[in-house]
């Protein structure tokens, strides 16, 4: 009860929950919120049993669809999404890592082609258990740590 | 549209084929399949012996070739984009060979081009055509590819020719044994990849007595500028050379393998041992990128 105050319920719309509070600006960045014209709500360092700390995104009036809300799983592999309807949870989710990933992260490597042409960025998910990307231009592996997300 | 940028690219049964047409040229090196096509070399930076043998392979197969041997005098210095150089080219040829100093410029110039690209080497990324070199060379000297023990000495930390070699030896039941100074070992992944094929690998130090066993003992050089304590280079430089008498107890069919040049990681009394191939080797890459350019154009 205490956490639905701390962020304010919605009617219709998408609850995230799980994120990492440290992962909260880069969701909201890969989701492109901040350009959004919906009623966003959220709060981050709530305590969480699982995680010790978590942030939590709630808008209204928005779905995602799966391969739009997979692309948090770079940051926030843990998240879980609560798909609302009249004040009730319908449906939950859990973020999926997807197969391949384009224009989200950056290539840790300052030779590769995509750093230096005008081009988006495309890798492959070589591991999902923890999140590992080979480059698709340069090949270059970066693991989960060393994930630079796009500005 | 085939073409040949990462050695990935081409599957177990494509190595193959490429492999059987490069000895068809061997026996047969001067045929006129690439009559009226015109091949661009385009070397971004230059590479003297990589760019020679590529465009041997195009005259011996009665092709012509455009191209540049450095970027110094082209419009790229005047600051145009690949995408643009590479549009303009594909219009005038058949097939685009190159060589770039940026990683992953081979695969972005294959999505933009409308004929084939073939990497002649994209930084320290990828140099397929090597890869293929070094796979016939153990195949002519060994009868076969499979089942065989491919030693790798040396640099094999940023060796991008053992990365794609162990990549593409791994479709043939290859045991590997990884010799390396302690800061240039053969990087997790790879040996990740191997242990997901169930595929046998070792790693030591030492040059002599790990090699005995090994039916290829594939050399690279050890640069000076990889390591960060240079007392640790030069404790390990005169270890990592090898030498007749090392070669003495090694098996009767093993081949000394080396993607050249040399520096001093060879001796060279070891030139005159019939377990050395090296020059052999770099011959053999003429009549390997003629495979490989006529299976990229889908003329074999
Ligand atoms: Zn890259």
């Amino acid at each position: 009860m205490q956490k639905e105050l701390k962020v304010s319920a919605i009617k219709n719309g998408t609850a995230i929950d799980h994120i990492p509070s440290n992962a909260l600006f880069k969701v909201i960045q890969i989701l492109g919120l901040e350009k959004s014209e919906h009623q966003i709500t959220f709060g981050m360092n709530f305590e969480s049993k699982r995680m010790g700390n978590k942030a939590i995104i709630k808008i209204a009036d928005r779905y995602f669809k799966d391969d739009e809300i997979n692309r948090i799983t770079l940051v926030a592999p843990n998240a879980k999404l609560n798909i609302i309807r009249d004040y009730e949870v319908i449906e939950k989710k859990v973020v999926e890592v997807p197969d391949f990933i384009e224009g989200i992260a950056k290539c840790i490597n300052p030779k590769c082609v995509s750093n230096i042409e005008n081009i988006k960025s495309k890798f492959k998910v070589i591991a999902k258990d923890k999140v590992t990307l080979q480059c698709h231009y340069c090949e270059r592996i970066t693991n989960q740590e060393n994930i630079i997300i796009k500005n | 549209m085939k073409s040949l940028v990462s050695i990935t690219d081409f599957s177990k049964d494509e190595i193959l084929k490429t492999l059987d047409l490069a000895s068809e040229f061997e026996n047969n090196p001067n045929q006129n399949i690439l009559n009226n096509k015109v091949v661009a070399s385009i070397f971004f930076e230059p590479s003297t012996r990589t760019r020679l043998s590529f465009e041997t392979a195009v005259n011996r197969l009665g092709g012509r070739v455009i191209g540049f041997s450095d970027s110094a005098n082209t419009s790229v210095s005047k600051g145009e984009t690949l995408k643009d150089t590479i549009s303009m080219i594909a219009n005038y040829a058949d097939l685009i060979i190159m060589r770039h100093h940026i990683e992953g410029a081979a695969r972005y110039a294959s999505e933009i081009s409308r004929v084939p690209v073939i990497n002649a080497g994209d930084g320290a990324n990828q140099h397929p055509s090597q890869t293929l070199l070094d796979m016939y060379s153990i195949k002519k000297t060994q009868g076969k590819l499979e089942n065989l023990t491919i030693a790798m000495v040396g640099d094999l930390k940023y060796g991008r020719t053992v990365h794609s070699l162990l990549m593409a030896m791994s479709h043939f039941n290859t045991t590997f044994k990884f010799i390396a100074p302690a800061e240039l070992q053969m990087p997790v992944e790879y040996k990740n990849y191997l242990n997901k094929l169930g595929l046998k690998y070792s790693e030591h130090t030492e040059l002599s007595d790990n090699i005995d066993d090994a039916d290829i003992l594939y050399m690279t050089r050890v640069q000076r500028e990889r390591f960060s304590d240079l007392l640790e280079y030069e404790k390990v430089k005169n270890i990592y050379i090898l030498t007749n008498e090392m070669l003495e107890k090694t098996k009767p069919n093993v081949k000394v393998l080396h993607p050249l040049p040399r520096v001093s990681e060879i001796d060279i009394n070891v030139d005159d041992n019939p377990k050395a191939y090296y020059f052999t080797q770099s011959l053999n890459g003429v009549y390997t990128r003629m495979a490989i350019i006529t299976y990229v154009l889908g003329l074999k």
